[in-house]
């Protein structure tokens, strides 16, 4: 069944995300998407995620798609004007890949290549309507296209906003569903009851909601994440059990299985994110009987 | 106004220790207001690089001569007169009024003594924050004065990009108030929550092409 079947179906869905290699090798991304393939249900592979330079989502999700393996291609505005977004989204749909992630993206300034210049030619709400153009066979110019691509398009809202930010996002959700939005991916949540808040207000919408989880290291991660990541909001008692826990790995499958737990009843689907401990996501599978 | 910078001392000493003469020449008008290319900056910079110089066993001082505003031919007069005298000439304008100097001495080399910067507004004496960024497409009526080209760190016209800190701060630099958190707020307080609901069409970046215009009171005057 496809992710986007899976999805309209109403069955639970499961998906993890995979970073591309910095290089060409893809063995090890190979590795990790054969062992998770039978048991998530698709594979996103991110875009220059957090500005570092790596092979791109659209070829790593191309191999992978060899492979029999169900993917979700990833693209964002950060490095790419509108006529390589659009580009991109046609090459995407001529190598098969129908599933789509559009996001802001992240500046450069956050990564390693912090000089370069950011784009942002589109916002996410250009390239949505870019997608959106390409599907019903036209370009952001108004030109027609031979062939128009399908596409299952999804993007991001902040599932743990508060506050007037949560009016603004609410605001922005409806405005990304009418350019055409499929699903969300609500990005990483570590407090269940500020995601119940914002599935009360956005339940009407109607839209599958996929949360992310993302599998916390240590204190110091989390810590980390409080300060520095907006949007996120890991409770005290999450950092309490990190911080009493003699097996680090151990607890973060715990802490991961049991915001999976709290989570599943209010959302669509669940995005492990593994930042590093991918050998820790079939360990995961394990713990929630996938 | 335009706000500009100065240069390091060392940059700009690179660029005139092979002349013999240089003139300095200072600007009256915004890099003036903003401390940095006056009449007096002109002295302080001329003294800076003699003393720089001096240790390089090289003896320059630059003369300085400052005019009203270099971004336009009336002021020049004087210094057409003098401008002949001199190796090559070092500027304390902003861009456009280093440009200027340029094409109206094109045998002389022309050298900039500051980094244009950004337009902006004087939040107090000395203290310059950047407010436009010339887009040439104003959507400050819709965005209640708050320009989301310029006090967004993603440039971004159809809300916030998900990065906002709980008390209202860029994800980019702390220090920084999110613009859209702004927008929205204000738009709130004015109960014109209504303009930032619609969907803000992709922009037409034209700063690809040289900007020209021509007053509309003046259109007959330079008509071809």
């Amino acid at each position: 069944m496809s992710f986007k079947d899976q999805l309209h179906s109403g069955k639970f869905a499961l998906t993890a995300e995979l970073q591309p290699p910095k290089g060409t090798d893809p063995s090890e991304v190979y590795g990790y998407a054969e062992r998770w393939g039978g048991r998530v249900d698709a594979i996103l592979i991110p875009d220059l995620q957090n500005g570092i330079m790596r092979l791109g989502s659209l070829s790593t999700c191309a191999l992978l798609k060899q492979k029999g393996i169900e993917v979700i291609c990833n693209l964002s505005c950060a490095n790419r004007n509108r006529l390589a977004l659009q580009s991109e989204l046609l090459n995407a749909a001529a190598l098969g890949l129908k599933n789509l992630l559009l996001f802001q993206g992240d500046p450069p300034s956050m990564g390693d290549h912090f000089d370069a210049h950011p784009v942002f030619d589109l916002d996410v709400m250009g390239l949505l309507g870019a997608a959106k153009c390409l599907r019903e066979g036209y370009d952001l110019a108004g030109n027609d296209l031979k062939g128009k691509p399908v596409f299952f398009v999804g993007t991001q809202v902040n599932g743990a906003a508060q506050g007037p930010q949560l009016d603004l996002e609410l605001t922005n959700m409806e405005k990304k569903i009418h350019e055409g939005a499929d699903f969300f991916l609500a990005g990483s949540i570590y407090d269940p009851g500020l995601f119940e808040n914002f599935m009360k207000k956005a339940a009407h919408f109607k839209v599958p909601v996929i949360v992310g989880i993302t599998l916390l290291k240590s204190v110091g991660m989390a810590r980390y994440i409080n300060k520095h990541v907006e949007g996120a909001s890991i409770p005290d008692a999450i950092i309490d059990r990190l911080l009493r826990a003699p097996d680090k790995q151990n607890v973060s499958i715990e802490i991961a299985r049991d915001l999976i737990a709290d989570v599943k009843p209010l959302c669509q689907g669940i995005q492990i994110i593994p930042l590093g401990w991918e050998n820790l996501v079939i360990p995961l599978l394990d713990r929630i009987g996938r | 106004m335009i706000v500009a910078e100065r240069k390091p001392l060392d940059e700009i000493k690179e660029m005139i220790k092979t002349f013999k003469k240089v003139l300095n020449v200072g600007c009256g008008g915004c890099t003036s207001i903003c401390f940095t290319g006056g009449q007096r900056e002109v002295g302080q910079l001329n003294e800076d690089l003699e003393n720089a110089l001096k240790q390089e066993g090289k003896m320059l001082r630059p003369d300085g001569f400052t005019i009203e505003r270099q971004c336009n031919g009336d002021f020049y007069p004087e210094l057409d007169e003098i401008a002949n005298d001199y190796d090559a000439i070092l500027s304390m304008a902003c861009g456009a009024g280093v440009q200027f100097l340029a094409d109206r001495y094109p045998s002389k080399p022309v050298f900039p003594a500051l980094n244009t910067t950004f337009v902006g507004i004087d939040r107090d004496i000395g203290w310059f924050e950047e407010n436009c960024r010339t887009c040439r497409e104003c959507v400050l009526g819709e965005t209640a004065g708050i320009c989301p080209i310029t006090r967004c760190a993603k440039s971004l016209f159809n809300g916030p990009c998900g990065g906002t800190s709980r008390d209202g701060k860029c994800e980019v630099s702390k220090d920084t108030p999110c613009a859209w958190f702004e927008i929205f707020k204000r738009l709130k307080e004015q109960n014109r929550l209504e303009n930032i609901l619609k969907i803000k069409p992709a922009r037409e970046w034209r700063n690809q092409t040289r900007g020209t215009m021509v007053h509309e009171d003046y259109q007959e005057r330079y008509a071809k």
